[in-house]
């Protein structure tokens, strides 16, 4: 199979699938560069898992093209392309053992000789000697990694990874994204990873792209992304901000003026993605810093002031609730470093962050403050 | 499927704890006894009377009485005798049951994994022909062969038939009927194993570059094993040692097993020869089966 030919990026250009009425994923575009750790990251029926699809070939595009180097493999069954998948429910095959269900491709293709490449295959997941077990005598971890091993050992050009994490607990999951990330760069091949969950899509990914209702919301490394985010379904999608509807009033002085709530505000203009009409301001809660009193307020910075209504003892931070003057509750995350006092519940607060740190966004004229993170799908459930 | 479930059964109950009262230990026996009683009476003690007189003394009769004299020559006579009539007991059992296969696998297989909401109307349409008597249907395809029938008429028109062509009285029809009268044996097991085969394991095997036939050859057909092997002796076992089909699709040229034994039985009146054919019968399916589940390796049935 196309197992040395030159590689190339993976591309999808203007792919759309529709089931009916409803479109699944609307045209879209992109390129994942050969080699690198993929995520697609979206919340429950945002299209990923049918973008998933059709790279792999189990479900046929409307419209659009799946390159593969120069190479459009979208019409191509699913046998015939260079791509392997880890699905999400593993589909380990019940009847065969642990060193069948991994040659399973080898033999496929013809090749005799798979003993070495299995036993090879085995150790890089850590399952030496498992080779005559079944895969209902292994545990969840223990299969996702033969499913892993499964697709790894033929060589794909790309390697589609459906929630593989999913089913797992979360110390299991943790341990796991590291291994994955590991192997990744141990092998060198592109991973193209789907999963609801934000932070496995920041940990193992080089490129994120955020999906929702069948497009591309903003595609970037998990940094940039986290940091200056496209829109305010990302911000609240990729962690939590604290987005407060205001008035843009143009650029001055490379800053941009906004005036939200009676308070004038000013963001860099390089943090802007609309300079006037109605915008979103946004800060992060940790980047939210809580004292007594306004006066406390370093020169050079913004603040609000409010009283605080929650406070989460959570370990690593202490995450407070400030309800504003006109009834908005910021999320403000203050680390347990040891160096901050805390504030009690029903205090009078003030808020206050650096300028450098928030960042503008185009508002729908109708929008208000928006200051809850978009809920996680549940763990384990398909998408 | 409840047609597998008497094999499942028949493992020995679990041990209980010995601090379990005396009673409680012998409840799983006391449930087993009217069952027992059963085939104790029924087959047991029938089994050993048909044995008895498989060794009776082959030339007396009902009128003079038989005498027991252990003549186990019985058994090669009646082989000698016979031997034609085994072979096509198995053989159009065989044939019978290549054919139920073709028709039946991809009939199950599209009622368990494609059929969706139509699945119970379609089960409902594969036993309900169960529900009319075995006779009757057979006398129906009796009417529907016959020379004089619409379907022989027009395989004489397109020359697929000679103009003195026949069906019905040839081993084509007996096969027919055979294949016919047990598919539904063939087809409900074989759907309980097929309906919880997860397609995803196909989208796995496509994946894993397994083309259509591959995934079905190592995939499919592998986790339907059990429902397979169920079937087809379910299938093959009836078929086998049936009479009905050669009696009224067939002439004594296509007579199986079961005719002579029909007729040693209650035509000829000769109970030790009809006794030693019902074993050797008995014997060579025992046999055909043993094998049959050693060369297929499945544990899980029996």
């Amino acid at each position: 199979m196309a197992r040395e030919t030159p590689a190339g990026d993976l591309r999808l250009a203007d792919l759309t699938k529709r089931f009916g009425v409803f479109t699944a994923v609307d045209n879209l575009s992109l390129t994942i560069e050969q080699g690198s750790f993929f995520a697609l990251l979206g919340a429950s029926g945002c299209g990923k898992t049918t973008t998933l699809r059709m790279i792999a070939g189990l479900e046929e595009p409307t419209s659009g093209q799946v390159l593969l180097g120069d190479r459009d493999i979208a019409r191509l069954r699913p046998y015939k392309r260079p791509v392997n998948t880890v699905f999400q429910s593993y589909a380990l095959f019940p009847h065969l053992d642990i060193f069948e269900n991994v040659a399973f491709g080898l033999r496929r293709r013809g090749i005799r000789s798979v003993d070495d490449e299995v036993t090879r295959m085995l150790s890089l997941v850590q399952l030496d000697g498992y080779g005559n077990r079944r895969p209902a005598q292994l545990s969840g971890g223990q299969q996702q990694r033969v499913a892993l091993a499964r697709a790894l050992i033929n060589r794909p050009q790309v390697l589609l990874l459906d929630e593989p994490l999913g089913a797992l607990d979360l110390k299991l999951r943790r341990q796991m994204q590291i291994e994955l990330k590991r192997i990744q760069t141990e092998v060198g091949i592109t991973f193209v990873h789907v999963t609801h969950d934000q932070e496995e899509a920041m940990t193992m990914a080089d490129t994120v792209a955020v999906m929702n209702a069948g497009r591309i919301e903003q595609l970037g490394a998990p940094a940039d992304i986290y940091e200056f985010p496209a829109t305010a379904f990302v911000a609240n999608f990729l962690g939590q901000s604290n987005l407060l509807a205001g008035e843009a009033t143009g650029a001055s002085g490379g800053d941009v003026a906004v005036t939200a709530h009676g308070t004038r505000l000013s963001v860099p203009a390089g943090r802007a993605r609309a300079d006037h009409g109605p915008v979103h301001l946004g800060v992060r809660p940790e980047k939210l810093i809580l004292v007594g009193s306004a006066d406390q307020v370093p020169a050079g910075h913004q603040h609000v002031t409010g009283v605080v209504t929650d406070a989460s003892y959570v370990g690593v931070s202490t995450q407070y609730l400030l309800r504003t003057g006109w009834g908005t509750e910021l999320s403000v995350f203050a680390a347990n470093s040891g160096t901050s006092t805390p504030v009690a519940v029903g205090s009078e607060a003030v808020a206050y962050w650096d300028p450098r740190h928030a960042f503008l966004l185009p508002r729908d004229a109708a929008d208000t403050d928006r200051t809850s993170p978009v809920l996680d799908e549940p763990v384990g459930a398909s998408s | 499927m409840t047609l597998l479930a008497p094999t499942r059964a028949g493992h020995p109950p679990p041990a209980p704890p010995a601090a379990r009262s005396g009673r409680r230990r012998l409840l799983p026996y006391l449930l087993l006894l009217p069952g027992a009683a059963w085939l104790l009476i029924f087959f047991g003690v029938p089994l050993l009377q048909l044995a008895a007189a498989s060794l009776y003394d082959p030339s007396g009769s009902l009128s003079t009485g038989y005498a027991m004299t252990w003549a186990v020559s019985n058994y090669p006579d009646v082989l000698q005798a016979y031997w034609p009539q085994f072979l096509r007991s198995f053989g159009y059992a065989g044939l019978a049951l290549v054919l139920a296969l073709l028709l039946g696998y991809p009939l199950a297989y599209a009622i368990a994994q494609k059929a969706g909401r139509w699945k119970n109307l379609l089960l409902v349409c594969v036993v309900a022909p169960m529900f009319t008597s075995f006779l009757v249907r057979t006398l129906a395809w009796k009417t529907i062969l016959s020379d004089n029938g619409a379907l022989v008429g027009l395989l004489r028109d397109v020359h697929l038939l000679a103009p003195d062509g026949r069906l019905l009285a040839t081993p084509f029809a007996v096969v027919l009927g055979l294949t016919y009268n047990f598919l539904p044996f063939l087809v409900l097991p074989l759907y309980a194993s097929l309906e919880r085969l997860d397609p995803r394991l196909l989208e796995a095997a496509t994946d894993l570059y397994a083309s259509p036939v591959q995934a079905f050859r190592r995939v499919t057909l592998p986790l339907s094993m059990p429902g397979l092997v169920a079937g087809t002796l379910l299938f093959f076992i009836p078929a086998s040692g049936d009479y009905i089909n050669a009696e009224l699709l067939g002439t004594p040229n296509e007579y199986m097993i079961g005719n002579v034994i029909d007729s040693a039985f209650l035509v000829r009146l000769d109970y030790p020869q009809g006794a030693a054919l019902s074993f050797l019968l008995m014997a060579a399916i025992l046999a055909v089966v043993f094998g049959y589940l050693r060369r297929a390796g499945t544990e899980e049935v029996l």
